[in-house]
């Protein structure tokens, strides 16, 4: 059960002010937290609770279903206990810039520019804030919901199923 | 006074020894490295982007065209995340089979790489005869799904269809064989003076260094990190096979080479195990919602065809919800995280590539050696670009 989970406990306990909304599913605990306290709560995690891996980051675009348009989603491991544990942070669309993870872990690195690259995203003190995936002149973020499945300047996508 | 100045130099994209589209810039002080920049995404194809166009069923072959050595790792790891975002149980046979074709897959994907590996550092002998076993993994990818790379064979829910009469002893025959053809590369290379030279010592990575940069599968394993997901996250009924997980000592690439032809042997293991365990029984889940007819019924009743067609173009609808499911690649933690709104297509497919995440360390593993060095360390890495760029 969530309410028995060794991090929200110690979450509860010392950022009870920052989390927003913690959810159960299928056994996975996602715990929602408030953005400008997410770089507390990484390194609080890695170094108290032993979530040493950060396994993925990376981003989801709500356009339209929320009120903050995208959701950064950040995946820990703990190699010791072997669990996982996912901390998401909303990002409004006017204020698209989240401070970087790779001061916590080295792995944010890339992570971090690939949600650069596909979102928009801007990660704040990033070592090396490049695009990674497409070309450097690219214009536009490709995962983000507006833009053309089939690229710009293209008759928009009308879906496989009629 | 002489002045010295490094040199840039480009490696790449089309280079034998990046193992398909790698672009790196190197900085060179003579033939010493000071500086890597890999410059990656010459295959993207954006999978993820796809993924939110199609229904569930629909993206399943995507997926094997991610990590094109591995393709049944890929589709184990989307499966299973479907699954249980689904709740499906799956029949033992099914899982079963899964577990076998897993570890097949972990073969081929690792004769691949001691091949090209070899090949890069200069072993031409080792190339062809892994070539040679792994066409026997190819030839049993035709016999049960009818392709030889993209084998799209799981299903939600099971597997597409049962295997052939003739799966189990050809996969026997296969396994019990293997051993020996690894003591045959074990000869060529283990106590080869030239092999040692170049991989001993090369590619020093150490495994707090390893955790940092979010290395996993052999590469982690090599560095002395005691961390498999089959056995510390079981999924698929792995708790029930006996196996053991190889960890280096030296962090280098002569013990990741080690730790994967351990990890040979252990599949080899496995496979026997699961082939002793294989009975008769329903290769696919009674999941009507979720799961496709089987075909007796979609060609002799008007419901089963009518069932069929519902599947296949409409797909089912995936509760509200957010699910991650990590396996145990060839290559590393591959990961599928999948987001659902309620609907047909899930809001956000991520992919967790392996390749991507361990080719971060590459700068790390190869400043202050050589150019050719740096060879062995992109071997060693087992990167595959279709996966790193999805």
């Amino acid at each position: 059960m969530a309410e028995n989970n060794r991090a929200l406990i110690q979450l509860q306990g010392k950022f009870a002010a920052s989390i927003i909304d913690v959810v159960e599913f299928r056994g996975e605990v996602t715990v929602t937290v408030k953005k400008d306290a997410i770089i507390d709560i990484l390194s609080f995690l890695k170094q108290t609770l032993q979530y040493n891996l950060l396994t993925d980051l990376t981003a989801i675009d709500y356009l339209g279903k929320k009120e903050e348009r995208f959701m950064m989603v950040y995946l820990l491991y703990s190699i010791p206990n072997k669990d996982r544990l996912r901390i998401k942070t909303p990002v409004t669309e006017a204020d698209c810039r989240i401070p970087t993870a790779s001061t916590v872990w080295k792995t944010a690195n890339w992570l971090e520019r690939e949600v650069y690259d596909l979102f928009g995203i801007t990660f704040d003190g990033h070592p090396d804030l490049r695009r990674i995936l497409m070309a450097d002149d690219w214009v536009g973020h490709p995962l983000r919901k507006d833009y053309p499945l089939q690229g710009p300047d293209r008759q928009p996508y009308k879906g496989r199923l009629s | 006074m002489a002045t010295t100045e490094t040199m840039t130099l480009n490696m790449g994209p089309q280079h034998p020894s990046t193992h398909g589209v790698l672009r790196l810039v190197l900085e060179l002080d003579g033939e010493v490295i000071v500086k890597v920049t890999p410059h990656i995404g010459f295959l993207h194809r954006g999978v993820e982007k796809l993924a939110e166009h199609r229904t569930y069923h629909q993206i399943l072959p995507l997926t094997d065209r991610l990590d094109y050595l591995a393709p049944m790792s890929n589709n184990l790891g989307y499966i299973l995340a479907v699954e249980k975002l689904m709740a499906v149980d799956v029949p033992e046979r099914a899982e079963t089979i899964r577990v076998i074709m897993n570890e097949l897959t972990r073969l081929e994907s690792h004769l691949v790489w001691l091949a090209c590996h070899a090949l890069d550092i200069g072993a031409m002998t080792v190339f062809i005869y892994a070539f040679r076993e792994r066409e026997t993994v190819m030839e049993i990818y035709e016999l049960i799904s009818g392709a030889r790379m993209t084998s799209n064979y799981f299903r939600v829910g099971g597997l597409s269809q049962d295997v052939p009469d003739e799966f189990v002893k050809k996969v026997g025959d296969f396994v019990d064989s293997m051993p020996a053809y690894l003591d045959q590369y074990e000869g060529l290379l283990t106590t080869n003076p030239i092999w040692l030279k170049r991989t001993v010592g090369n590619g020093i990575i150490s495994a707090e260094d390893a955790i940092d940069i979010g290395l996993t599968g052999p590469a982690l394993r090599g560095s002395g990190v005691d961390w498999d997901l089959r056995r510390d996250n079981p999924y698929s009924g792995y708790e029930k096979y006996q196996f053991k997980v190889p960890t280096g000592e030296n962090c280098d690439t002569f013990d990741r080479y080690k730790v994967r032809l351990i990890e040979m042997r252990e599949a080899c293991k496995i496979i026997r195990q699961g082939l002793d365990k294989l009975k008769p029984g329903p290769v696919l889940a009674d999941f009507p919602q979720v799961c496709y007819p089987p075909k007796e019924s979609v060609y002799n009743s008007i419901e089963g065809l009518i069932h069929h067609f519902k599947i296949a173009s409409e797909g089912f609808a995936a509760p509200a919800g957010e699910v991650y499911q990590g396996v145990e690649a060839p290559k590393g933690e591959l990961g599928f995280y999948i987001v659902s709104d309620g609907g047909n297509k899930p809001e956000r497919l991520r992919i967790r590539p392996p390749s991507f995440v361990n080719l971060q360390a590459i700068e790390q593993m190869s400043v202050g050696s050589m150019v050719a060095d740096l060879v062995a360390v992109i071997g060693t890495l087992d990167i595959v670009l279709g996966e790193i760029d999805r």
